[in-house]
């Protein structure tokens, strides 16, 4: 293989958490992220129907983690981070796992906070890549950690 | 909705019921508000055959969504999604059916959680798995 991609400040960057971000779950915010996905059960909906099945507040359907606040000239999904300095052109959503501790529910406010977990480097069929596995942690204003999101990110 | 699941009842090996999607262009647009990914690939079609594609090609995170909801409307009222994704292997296109299907690969007990693993996927009409992953769910006991 060619010379690493692993630059040093990429390396003493594994473990080290990013800028702390707030998403807002809204009671449309959790509509709106069903009906894009075509959810049937009315918790994701209804607030009565959420609270008679024992839930504080309409449910965030699974994979919704809030969204985040947005402010003109800023690009809030790009969590805090700036893009990697790396040899390659492209760069592909490798995958992305959801992992839950507590449902969350409309009126929630997250906090989150993203760290960079593992650098990898692999020869694939589309040529040299360098994978970045990121680890997000997801704690409702109570202190409550709610979720953790883990994915990884693909350069090619 | 049908009848509630129970970890009991459930066998490894066990398929749970399939969720069938087909995307029009306008789900799309729909997801792509509801979850902030508002890259052209995505709705519009010549943006992305400038970018050396077919067309417009399906989010990864609306199909991991998709296998998100297989599992929830597979466990609900009673039981919950804990953990679910997948990998971005393969690409799905608009007007084309992604059949959701998951298999139980393993069923156990932690303190006082009935839990249920399952491997995931998304397929395309050709039969490839485009979205490989896993998932965990607890389920309520009987009695």
């Amino acid at each position: 293989m060619a010379e690493s991609a692993i630059t040093d400040d990429m390396r003493a960057s594994v473990g080290v958490e990013g800028p702390e971000m707030i998403s807002e779950v809204t009671s449309t915010g959790c509509r709106l992220f069903a009906r894009a996905v075509g959810h049937t059960d009315l918790i994701f909906y209804d607030r009565e129907v959420a609270r008679q099945r024992g839930y504080r507040d309409v449910v965030a359907p699974p994979g919704f983690l809030g969204s985040l606040i947005f402010r003109p000239g800023e690009r809030p999904e790009m969590g805090g981070q700036t893009p990697l300095k790396t040899p390659y052109r492209r760069v592909l959503n490798g995958g992305t796992t959801f992992e839950y501790f507590e449902p969350l529910c409309a009126g929630d406010v997250v906090h989150s906070r993203s760290k960079v977990t593992e650098y990898q480097e692999r020869q694939g069929s589309i040529g040299p890549m360098l994978i970045t596995f990121r680890e997000t942690s997801y704690v409702r204003s109570d202190g409550t950690l709610v979720a953790k999101m883990y994915g990884n990110l693909i350069n090619y | 909705m049908p009848e509630q699941v129970y970890w009991d009842d459930v066998d490894v090996g066990d398929e749970i019921p399939t969720l069938r999607k087909n995307c029009s262009t306008q789900q799309l647009v729909v997801w792509a508000g509801a979850s902030g990914d508002f890259y052209q690939i995505h709705y519009d079609q010549a943006f992305a055959k400038d970018t050396g594609l077919d067309g417009i090609i399906v989010h990864g995170a609306l199909k991991n969504a998709f296998l998100g909801q297989l599992l929830h409307d597979w466990v609900a009222p009673a039981g919950g999604v804990r953990k679910f994704g997948c990998t971005y292997r393969g690409m799905d296109y608009p007007n084309q059916d992604i059949v959701c299907r998951g298999v139980v690969t393993k069923k156990y007990i932690d303190g006082s959680n009935h839990l249920v693993d399952l491997e995931i996927w998304t397929e395309n009409p050709s039969g490839q798995k485009t979205s490989p992953g896993a998932g965990t769910v607890t389920l309520p006991a009987r009695g």
